[in-house]
């Protein structure tokens, strides 16, 4: 287990969320200038962009420093990198919390997100998860129209030995929702994770498709969805907070998994993604592998960025 | 502003250009700052933005700017070259023999979507006389050979698979195999998405290359992609080799982005735009008119493109017709239709509105769907109505209009408005037409026909009311 402590941490500090090098790059500043005066600033709001940061979290950022009585105070620009922590840390520690599924029973989940994100994927980790921690989870295939959706989902249900409530490709995904909630399997299940397709969020007609999934949720079973994930692509730029914006509006999402984490993409985004909505990240996608799900880790996460 | 998009940015910082005489130093200094913020925050690499920034600022200080008669104009020109210099000159070509066996390769990351665009590549060239079959090589994703196997299926391409096996060389062996016996000229390999550093998938990816030794391989990637998208270009393109990138879920609003900039580091260009979910929704990429889109001067080459697809020569000389009518203000339903067909024919509202220039940002995607609808309900009033009636809205009494409300399902009060609004339009737009710019526009001629046409007018009215005064007269 400690192996495997050792093994995330180090997936975070190497691979993981790119800005380790935007604090090496603000080092490097620092080093090349004598005091923190605007053009240092300026030359900073860059390299946060850089990092996906996103422009709006990042002018809070450099407000944020610009603001502290050290920033002036001290002539020592490597100040700055203690700020930065600050800055990042308090983004982090709003109504941070965990994936628990439950103590509602069953407990639904509900994820949505654009195409190619990685929904599938991360449901068929999450019931490998789930089922080694012996509990009964059931998944319903809403995603109705792509290809060969509802054979993925399929496979991972056989693998993992998880019930699986299907329609063939073409059905209406809210009444897919709905026969899945009214089975008898559905009682019995622990946890039920639902599966939709894929949508950009600019597509009007398919996004009053996931308001009707949810609403038909809500009245099958009161107090459902109680966990609606959006998943976000780790390599997605600016554009995950139009995501995160719309899709929120539309079906009030709880959470956010990032998948793809373990590429070179620095990710940034998440910063501004958490920082503008205050919707907390419950889980990070850190490889293909079936226990490649994590758990998001703020301190972790935040020591890793500033680890040297 | 968290949320607007690269045109709506770049729109805002030459508004402010354009409300000054003259460019200074200071000014520009600005503007190249808002310019480098925009194309940051519309996912354009780091790096590409550096340079794009030096080049703009060296240009736009020197002589020909401060000596310009419209410094701002010339300043949009500026930006506008040098960002298609980045989008990269001419649209690509494609040498594909029909009596040669062709091979496409596609890679790309995760979700980028490979699988779709293959079916759609495979579509684009059949149509284009070539005989397509689809290789599934995605041994990885599950179901991912089932998905190929649909969409083949929807656009009619033989698809071939090795269920079982994992090794990929192999499933490329035999799939030239099958290509010679069933005499397919275009081989599409689809294969699994991988991360461009993990080294196994590359190699494998390179073993299957150089195997099958494609005539062109294309990078696919994610329109959204946001700083890291040169990096895996980058890696995709030195270790595999790529010859140009097709651009995905361009049907989004990421459509600035950092994709574009792939092209100004890899040096290969973007081929191809997929523009939604739909299997024949896929456009050749053309860079100049991605610069003119992001500058926000509209689209205006593809709309032009499109209008004159869908106008034909008989609908030209109807259109030189209807300019006639609507000068003379006898606009009636029928033209109305007509018109309405027209622009039905160049695709939806919303991506009509979108090429224009100064109307992407005004109406949002909401409005725009609303309109849509809109549109519909009221084409279906002018078709329950009977031709009589098109041609003299003035007809239009209780009974009709009942009898229309029937025919369309709507309220009469709905058939009302569309009369009152239909009534406006026609006054708005004849005094429109007989304005001098108006007739310049249209080759009416210069001012001097203004008095004319107003004097036509009059002798219009002067005998309606004759008219008027002689039914009264034949009442009594």
């Amino acid at each position: 287990m400690a192996e495997e402590k050792n093994g995330l941490l180090s997936k975070l500090s190497q691979k993981l969320f790119k800005p380790k090098t935007v604090v090496r790059e603000v080092r490097r500043l620092a080093g090349l200038k004598s005091k923190v005066d605007a053009d240092f600033l300026d030359e900073m709001e860059d390299i946060l962009i850089h990092g996906d940061v996103g422009v709006e979290t990042t002018q809070k950022i450099i407000e944020f420093i610009r603001k502290d009585p050290r920033t002036h105070k001290e002539t020592d620009p490597h100040i700055i990198v203690d700020l930065m922590y600050d800055a990042m840390f308090e983004i982090f520690q709003q109504d941070e919390r965990k994936l628990a599924f439950g103590p509602q029973k069953p407990y639904v989940v509900l994820v949505v997100g654009v195409n190619g994100t990685g929904k599938t994927t991360t449901i068929g980790k999450m019931a490998l998860e789930l089922t080694n921690q012996g509990k009964e989870v059931l998944l319903i295939a809403a995603d109705t129209f792509r290809a060969a959706a509802v054979e993925q989902l399929g496979i991972w249900a056989n693998r993992t030995g998880c019930g699986l409530v299907m329609r063939p490709e073409g059905s209406d995904p809210a009444s897919v929702c709905y026969d899945g909630l009214t089975c008898a399997d559905a009682k019995y299940a622990d946890v039920i994770l639902i599966d939709t397709a894929g949508r950009l969020h600019t597509k009007i007609d398919l996004m009053e498709e996931l308001k009707k999934i949810d609403r038909v949720i809500k009245k099958v079973m009161p107090g459902a969805p109680h966990e609606t994930l959006l998943v976000l692509d780790a390599t997605t730029g600016q554009n995950a907070i139009n995501q995160a914006k719309i899709f929120n509006e539309a079906v009030n999402v709880t959470g956010i998994v990032m998948t793809k984490y373990d590429g070179t993409a620095k990710g940034g985004i998440i910063v501004a993604v958490r920082d503008i909505f205050k919707i907390p990240i419950l889980k990070v996608g850190v490889g293909e592998g079936a226990e490649d799900l994590r758990d998001f880790e703020p301190q972790e996460f935040v020591d890793a960025l500033f680890a040297e | 502003m968290a949320f607007s998009n690269l045109t709506d940015r770049l729109q805002g910082t030459f508004k402010k250009l354009r409300g000054e005489a003259q460019i200074t130093e200071d000014n520009i200094k600005d503007s190249v700052r808002e310019v480098k913020r925009a194309l940051l925050e519309a996912d354009v690499n780091f790096n590409v933005v550096r340079e794009f920034v030096a080049k703009t600022q060296e240009k736009a200080l020197g002589e020909e700017v401060l000596l310009s008669v419209r410094p701002g104009e010339q300043f949009v020109k500026i930006v506008h070259d040098n960002l298609q210099e980045i989008l990269g000159g001419e649209t690509a070509t494609f040498d594909l023999p029909e009596e040669r066996r062709n091979v496409i390769l596609l890679l790309g990351l995760q979700g980028s979507g490979k699988t779709t665009f293959s079916a759609k590549l495979s579509k684009y060239w059949k149509e284009r006389e070539l005989r397509p079959m689809l290789v599934a090589c995605d041994v990885y994703r599950p179901a991912a050979i089932e998905q190929l196997k649909v969409v083949g299926g929807q656009v009619d391409v033989p698809v071939f698979s090795i269920p079982g096996s994992q090794d990929v060389v192999e499933i490329g062996r035999q799939a030239m195999d099958f290509a010679r016996r069933e005499n397919r000229n275009l081989i599409i390999f689809d294969t699994a998405g991988r991360l461009h550093i993990d080294e196994v998938k590359m190699d494998e990816l390179i073993a299957l290359r150089d195997f099958i030794k494609p005539s062109y391989t294309f990078l696919v990637a994610d329109a959204m992609t946001g700083q890291d998208a040169v990096n895996s270009a980058e890696a995709f393109n030195s270790q595999v080799g790529i010859d140009g990138v097709c651009l995905s879920k361009l049907d989004g609003d990421a459509r600035g982005g950092a994709a574009l900039s792939i092209k100004n580091v890899t040096g290969k260009p973007i081929v191809f735009a997929s523009t939604g979910e739909k299997l024949d929704e896929l456009e050749l990429f053309h860079p100049d008119r991605m610069a003119s889109r992001i500058l926000g001067m509209g689209d205006v080459l593809t709309l032009v493109e499109t209008a004159q697809k869908a106008f034909d020569e008989k609908q030209a000389a109807d259109a030189m017709k209807m300019k006639n009518r609507l000068m003379r203000g006898e606009f009636d339903f029928e033209d109305f239709l007509q018109q309405m067909s027209m622009i039905g024919r160049m695709g939806s509202l919303s991506k009509i509105m979108k090429m224009i220039p100064g109307l992407s940002g005004a109406l949002s995607d909401e409005d725009l769907h609303q309109g849509e609808g809109e549109l519909k309900r009221v084409k279906r009033i002018i078709n329950s109505m009977t031709p009589k009636e098109r041609r003299n809205p003035q007809l239009l009494a209780g009974s009709r209009k009942l009898r229309i409300a029937k025919g369309a399902s709507v309220e009469v009060s709905e058939i009302n408005d569309l009369i009152k609004q239909f009534n406006t339009m026609r006054k708005q737009m004849s005094m429109m037409m007989n304005t001098p710019q108006a007739k310049e526009a249209f080759g009416g001629g210069g001012g001097s026909k203004f008095t004319k046409a107003t004097k036509e007018s009059r002798d219009r009215k002067k005998k309606k009311k004759k008219q008027q005064r002689d039914q009264r007269k034949k009442r009594k």
